[in-house]
């Protein structure tokens, strides 16, 4: 499985995780293409569903991008994203699927590098599980 | 007199009435019922006989009061709401009365999520309250509670609980008038460890007159160590151990505590004695038995008044 | 509203086992607001039993439906196509739902849910009971706070020997109902009420009578004239 490229599905918020993501770009720091941004206007949005989805279609590791604790432009959406990864982790420990496909980070506008780090550290963990149970059926979701 | 019940004529002549308990069997020994009963009968006027205590199965309270009945004793058979519903408990008031049983305890039951059976369905189709107003109903009217007669009533003296210490403290007196309206014949109370807010309690319900309306007997338990002090006050709801009973008993060597316990209730006892509106006592040393002599003869209420 | 909570996943995976083509049914009433059954809850749960049997490597398909209301014949009526297609339902409605689709459908209807008790939201994810529908409401007597469903032992004289600071015996997290009747009787200045005994309840409405069924007449009526019209 060395050849291994997983498809990786990022929820990235446009206040503060877009924008390190965009900086790194800018900056010309490079992070793994398995990488597909989202860009959500706040991770408060991205419900539990998507994430479930995401894995549906094919994705091998799905994170959410948010803001540092206490730096959310609509007050507490990272928190409710947090929970929602929460809450996908334990559904999937009840499916049998590794809980370390999805997985919550947290990022300020100026982090470009830390965003690199995050997006290369997390495509390394899924190249270590391989490839999820759904991707090996379907289509590739990104 | 309501009843043939030997605390009613006690308490009828005036003296102080001496009440303990006994915990059935977790199983069918009859020789541990009738040990614990020899080792009080002489030193008080009715033995209780607990009912599913702590939500834990044991021996019936009315089986074990049958036991006792045999040995020529009198027992003071406790029901509890939370096991049986109003036909049950009709049907098992008439048994008991019919087995010789006349003095009865009525309460609601600790909730079966502290015993060892939290899956049973708790049953409360009444309260106790409710309870003392149906046996006052099967004795004085005659009647069930759905209204037929009863051929030859049950004619028992009614007990009840009181925790002069839960909260709130405000309702403690009004919830006993509560009970005394309902038809209420006797009161055993609550553990006594905080003396002062006893006779707090105790003076309100004199200045309500309901000492003359129900006979109150003080809940005695000794102390039998340091750690149990500790461990009621911390863990049992419903317990107030002030300080100055732990620092007591932390005063005296591990050795001497069981023995400065006993020492404490026979104070209290004597103390209490003189509390206006107080009939009585209720001693309940919790698998101490063997000491209730010591407690009543400490207390000067030994011999026990033949009526 | 009737609160629920989803079932264990693997009771579902258990229940439908034998089948590769079912439906989730959701509710749009009460199990939307609680979050267990609604149109994201019936997403949800179906994409995880999409994974689970991917992983599995067992074939299954999953329909998704959520009906205004499960508790009403007419609105099952609506899964009539959807239901033809599938070997089974998992519903998530509570469990007079879910016994409206199993009575209108031959096939298996199994339960997604536990269906748990008649509750109010305290806060948002907090739900607690509030009612027991004793069917002879006594909240004007109790200043508005139920001891049937409340008290622990259902008390009608509370409170007993076991509250301790205002928590109920069996748990400091369950405040005790009579010392909230109580402070409400106090608030209200008609703590005199207290006193009043409150007689054995009659639990013949409770559903010590047997099921229990609402006739109106003047509804019933109508709607036996609107068939016999149709």
């Amino acid at each position: 499985m060395s050849n291994f490229e997983p498809e990786i599905v990022a929820f990235c918020c446009h206040y503060c995780a877009y924008t390190a993501a965009d900086m790194a770009g800018t900056r010309r720091i490079s992070y793994p293409s398995n990488v597909k941004i989202i860009r959500v206007p706040c991770t408060g949005k991205v419900d539990a569903i998507h994430l479930m989805k995401a894995l549906e279609k094919g994705a091998d590791g799905v994170y959410v991008a948010g803001c540092l604790d206490g730096d959310c432009h609509f007050k507490n959406g990272n928190l409710r994203a947090t929970a929602h990864v929460e809450k996908i982790k334990k559904v999937l420990e009840d499916l049998g699927w590794e809980p370390e496909r999805v997985a919550m980070m947290y990022f300020s506008a100026g982090m470009g590098e830390q965003f690199a780090q995050g997006a290369k550290e997390f495509t390394e963990k899924i190249k270590s599980l391989g490839p999820s149970p759904a991707s090996q059926t379907v289509g590739k979701a990104v | 007199m309501k009843t043939e019940s030997r605390l009613e004529k006690v308490l009828a002549s005036g003296q102080l009435a001496v009440t303990s308990e006994v915990g059935p069997p977790r199983g069918c020994n009859v020789d541990i019922v009738k040990e614990k009963a020899n080792l009080i009968k002489d030193y008080v006027d009715g033995i209780n006989i607990t009912d599913n205590q702590t939500a834990m199965v044991r021996m019936s309270s009315i089986a074990g009061g049958t036991i006792i009945k045999q040995m020529g004793l009198d027992p003071i058979i406790q029901m509890v709401s939370r096991d049986r519903n109003r036909l049950a408990m009709q049907s098992d008031i008439l048994g008991a009365y019919a087995l010789g049983m006349n003095t009865m305890l009525c309460l609601s039951g600790d909730h079966p999520q502290f015993g060892d059976h939290p899956m049973a369905k708790p049953v409360y189709d009444i309260d106790s309250i409710n309870m003392i107003k149906m046996v006052k109903d099967m004795r004085d009217e005659g009647k069930f509670q759905g209204g037929a007669d009863i051929t030859e009533p049950p004619k028992m003296f009614i007990g009840a609980a009181a925790n002069p210490f839960a909260d709130p403290f405000e309702l403690r007196v009004m919830r006993l008038a509560k009970k005394v309206a309902a038809g209420v014949d006797f009161i055993q109370t609550q553990c006594i460890f905080n003396t002062d807010k006893f006779e707090t309690w105790m003076k309100q319900v004199v200045d309500r007159g309901l000492d003359q309306k129900v006979a109150i007997l003080a809940g005695i338990t000794p102390m039998k160590s340091l750690g149990m002090a500790k461990y009621m006050k911390s863990k049992v709801p419903g317990m107030d151990i002030p300080d100055e009973v732990i620092d007591r008993l932390a005063g005296v060597a591990k050795e001497k505590q069981a023995e400065e316990g006993i020492k404490m209730a026979i104070e209290q006892m004597q103390r209490l004695k003189e509390c206006k509106g107080v009939k009585g006592f209720h001693i309940m040393a919790i698998e101490w038995e063997q000491k209730v002599p010591e407690l009543v003869k400490g207390a000067g209420l030994y011999p026990r008044p033949q009526v | 509203m009737i609160t629920a909570e989803q079932k264990p996943l693997q009771e579902i995976f258990g229940y439908i086992a034998p089948y590769e083509k079912i439906l989730v049914v959701g509710c749009n009433e009460c199990v939307t607001v609680c979050a267990a059954g609604g149109r994201k809850e019936v997403g949800l749960l179906s994409s995880a039993l999409r994974l689970h049997s991917v992983k599995a490597g067992k074939k299954l398909e999953v329909l998704e439906h959520t009906l205004e209301r499960q508790c009403d014949p007419e609105y099952v009526d609506q899964l009539k196509e959807l239901a033809g297609q599938v070997d089974a339902i998992v519903s998530l409605a509570c469990g007079c739902g879910i016994q409206t689709v199993a009575a209108q459908y031959a096939i298996p209807v199994f339960p997604g849910v536990n269906t748990k008790f008649m509750g109010a939201s305290e806060s948002q994810g907090i739900w607690a009971e509030r009612c027991m529908g004793c069917g002879d409401c006594m909240l004007g007597v109790t200043g508005g706070i139920c001891p049937v469903a409340r008290c622990s032992k259902s008390l009608m004289n509370g409170p007993c020997g076991g509250n301790s600071s205002g928590k109920c015996e069996i748990s400091e997290d369950v405040d005790c109902a009579w010392q909230l009747i109580w402070n409400r009787l106090v608030e209200l200045g008609i703590q005199d009420r207290y006193e009043e005994l409150v007689a054995a309840k009659d639990w013949r409405p409770a559903g010590g009578g047997g099921p229990r069924k609402i006739i109106r007449e003047d509804l019933a009526a109508s709607k036996i004239i609107t068939e016999d019209m149709a």
